[in-house]
């Protein structure tokens, strides 16, 4: 097989505390070398010069709403999506219809990962039966089918008894259990955030103590179990605060946030905006601060995304009956960039850590690196050129997000996966 | 308070009063002054707006609203179409906009919306040509029932500015209350909103009023009550204890009537909920004025839909809101 070649870029690797100028030489789908490198003279060049080489992007909440949902996104168009934003490896979450929450359904979406044939798919299974909370799902099954996590992502275990169970039932496999903390209880039919904006529009609000809460109660729940576990999605200061005395304790405990929590606050959602109705919802500029805390302190341990494509039908419907989420692997590097690096809060070192080795510890997966021997997914990203994001240009199936017209200015140039350019695409 | 011959009226929707000036908000109440008439006259009837067309488009029960609104457009002699929600083809899944739009092929002019989802009215500016009026949107707002409510206190009280209105209920879940506000706020009154805190709305503080649980302590310096109806059919039942808990504090007895300004104005928007917002006697006693309402909501009404209809005649580039 032909060597490749990348010559001449900042090579940035968390992992191993490298941030040098050198060159990164693959063979074989591996790392062979890096810094100095010795190429075979037929070898592949792609020239990095004022560009960084990173490892591979990983993005560990996904939703490519295959099977069932394959007008919105398919594991095609959101693989397509994923290495166009520069990702190598994304974890799909079970909200399939059927859900993903029994071996045959597994195996269908790993088949179509297979067909698909472009950056690492990892499937997350559900935690309970329809993720309803009500059962226990076939977990062993799942497991020897290979996922990776489990998740009951888009609701959270609502009773405390369950979710014991499924900290004690899981811990036998030492996957992640990644939960969506929202008591809905407290959160009823909110749909965006409870406050003066929510009142001033009529909307009815959730408030941040549906996350609060059930983050507190599954910490305490945790403490019981062995179960290794996960926040999603973080959108509150109160749920930075409970993490980090948490963290401090001791508590084994990771937590994501996405990038339009960082940004965009919920007078965003004035003017019955549906792409900015998310859930959980966009909060107040104090929850932003808090969040931003959360990343330079380490509390926030990695940047996913939450890619959650929705039919430009559904989103042109009123704001309460409109589906939360938007899409976001495209944007996800030049938004981070934006939100974190730019006003200065962390270096793009730590951006880059946060998106690539900061999740592949999580996931428990041989990745996120550019150690010499490691399997060689590499991003190669322009961190100079400003490019304003089009939506209509998006290879993902849908366009619902409220970023068109952004002007960023980090972007992937090159998407590489086990030595092999997937990304600009050849076809 | 003058009269501006020069003002121009540049909406062709009303789908909010907290954009409204001061100006804006005293042009439809001197328009609704002019059109009062017609409904004096014996033959009552104003040709205005002949050869209009008007849907009520109501997706939600509504009798007082709707009625006045279908009377208040026939006064000005346009048509008017009746849509039901549950006789059309919403049941059927059929999308807002694609409602809107087929109600719109038929040829209309101004479409009056009632609807669950704030916002909706909002969103049908946005896909179809008609005027847009507004009837009541989710908790957002309920225009025509703010401004009827003020062009009340303006006739009782001469002027707003610098009054102490006090509204009283279930501000959490009422449309009415903040289209209040936000007019009454622009004509300068002081405004309280009083009930148990289980009945405020998220960051009420934050709104330009006082918040208030303590009805006595306020009572002898208000100009006017206007009390909410506790609305059992939405989620406010089981934010108050009981009706004895919640009207022993906050409904409007005799009693308290006794400790208020002899010439206070009591308000109540309808369908009142006799023995809870307020005792039958207050209801009915010479404070009240809760049929004067009734019938300036159709001198407002007359008014919005007149005025949206004349600026729906200007160019778009000299229109306000659309």
């Amino acid at each position: 097989m032909t060597q490749l070649h990348i010559k001449n870029g900042r090579i940035i690797d968390p992992k191993n505390d490298i941030d040098a100028k050198g060159d990164v030489l693959i063979a074989d789908g591996k790392i062979i070398a890096v810094g100095k490198v010795k190429p075979a003279k037929d070898a592949q060049v792609i020239d990095a010069t004022d560009k960084i080489v990173a490892p591979g992007l990983i993005d560990l909440h996904v939703h490519f709403r295959e099977p069932g949902g394959e007008g919105k996104e398919t594991i095609l168009t959101g693989s397509r999506s994923a290495v166009a934003g520069g990702f190598t490896g994304v974890c799909l979450m079970p909200n399939t219809n059927p859900t993903t929450d029994n071996r045959t359904t597994v195996n269908y979406v790993h088949g179509k990962a297979k067909e698909a044939d472009l950056c690492n798919i990892y499937v997350s299974g559900a935690m309970t039966k329809g993720r309803d909370g009500k059962e226990l799902a076939e977990m062993h099954e799942m497991n020897d089918a290979g996922v990776i996590a489990f998740t009951d992502d888009g609701t959270g275990v609502q009773s405390a008894s369950m979710m014991l169970k499924v900290f004690k039932y899981a811990s036998q496999f030492g996957k992640v259990l990644m939960q969506h903390c929202q008591d809905n209880d407290i959160a009823k039919n909110g749909c965006m955030n409870s406050g003066y904006r929510a009142t001033v529009m009529g909307v009815p609000g959730m408030s941040g103590l549906a996350e609060d809460l059930m983050i507190a109660r599954d910490i305490i729940l945790l403490q019981q179990t062995t179960a290794r576990y996960h926040v999603q999605h973080l959108s509150t200061k109160g749920a930075v605060d409970i993490i980090r005395d948490a963290k401090a304790k001791g508590v084994t405990i990771t937590t994501e946030v996405s990038p339009h929590h960082l940004l965009l606050n919920e007078d965003h959602c004035d003017g019955y905006n549906t792409n900015c109705k998310m859930n959980p919802p966009l909060r107040t500029p104090a929850d932003i601060e808090g969040l931003i805390e959360g990343v330079k302190d380490g509390t926030i341990d990695i940047l996913a995304t939450d890619h959650a494509p929705h039919l430009a039908s559904e989103k042109d419907l009123e704001f309460i009956n409109a589906p939360p989420g938007l899409v976001g692997l495209e944007t996800a590097l030049g938004l981070y960039v934006k939100a974190l690096v730019d006003p200065g809060h962390v270096t793009i070192n730590h951006v880059i850590k946060m998106m690539t080795i900061g999740q592949a510890e999580i996931l428990d997966i041989q990745r996120g690196t550019l150690s010499v021997g490691a399997v060689a997914d590499v991003t190669i990203i322009d961190d100079v050129t400003t490019w304003e994001v089009d939506v209509e240009k998006f290879h993902s199936k849908s366009r619902n997000c409220p970023w068109g017209g952004w002007q960023l200015h980090t972007q992937a140039t090159h998407t590489i996966v086990a030595g092999v350019v997937k990304f600009p695409f050849t076809s | 308070m003058k009269n501006n011959k020069d003002f121009i009226w540049r909406r062709k929707h009303l789908l909010e009063l907290k954009d409204l000036s001061e100006a804006e908000i005293n042009h439809i109440f001197e328009t609704a002054d002019g059109l009062k008439v017609v409904s004096q006259r014996s033959i009552k009837k104003a040709p205005s707006l002949r050869g209009k067309v008007i849907v009520n488009l109501f997706f939600e029960d509504s009798t007082r609203t709707r009625t006045s609104f279908a009377l208040a457009a026939s006064r000005l002699s346009a048509d008017v179409l009746e849509f039901t929600a549950k006789a059309s083809s919403i049941s059927k899944g059929e999308t807002l906009r694609d409602t809107a739009r087929n109600i719109e092929a038929m040829g209309i002019d101004t479409v009056v919306v009632r609807h669950g989802a704030a916002g909706a009215p909002h969103m049908l500016t946005e896909c179809i040509d008609a005027c847009v009026i507004n009837a009541g949107d989710g908790f957002h707002e309920h225009p025509t029932q703010g401004l009827l409510d003020i062009y009340t206190i303006r006739e009782m009280k001469g002027d707003v500015k610098g009054k102490k209105i006090a509204i009283v209920g279930d501000i959490a879940h009422s449309r009415v209350a903040r289209s209040n506000i936000w007019a009454l706020h622009t004509l300068g009154a002081e405004i309280f909103l009083v009930g148990p805190p289980t009945l405020m709305p998220p960051a009420a503080d934050q709104l330009p009023v006082t918040v208030c649980d303590n009805f006595d302590a306020i009572l002898p310096d208000l100009d006017v009550v206007n009390m909410l109806r506790i609305q059992f059919e939405r989620s406010s039942g089981a934010t108050i204890p009981s009706i004895a808990d919640y009207a022993g504090r906050f409904g409007l007895t005799e009693n308290r009537m006794k400790r208020c300004k002899p010439d206070v104005t009591v308000m109540h928007p309808g369908p009142i909920n006799r023995g809870i917002e307020m005792e039958s006697a207050v209801a009915d006693g010479p404070n009240s004025t809760i049929l004067k309402q009734v019938s300036n909501g159709l001198a407002v009404r007359m008014a919005v839909l007149f005025l949206v209809n004349q600026a729906s005649l200007l160019p778009p580039s000299e229109r306000v809101g659309g």
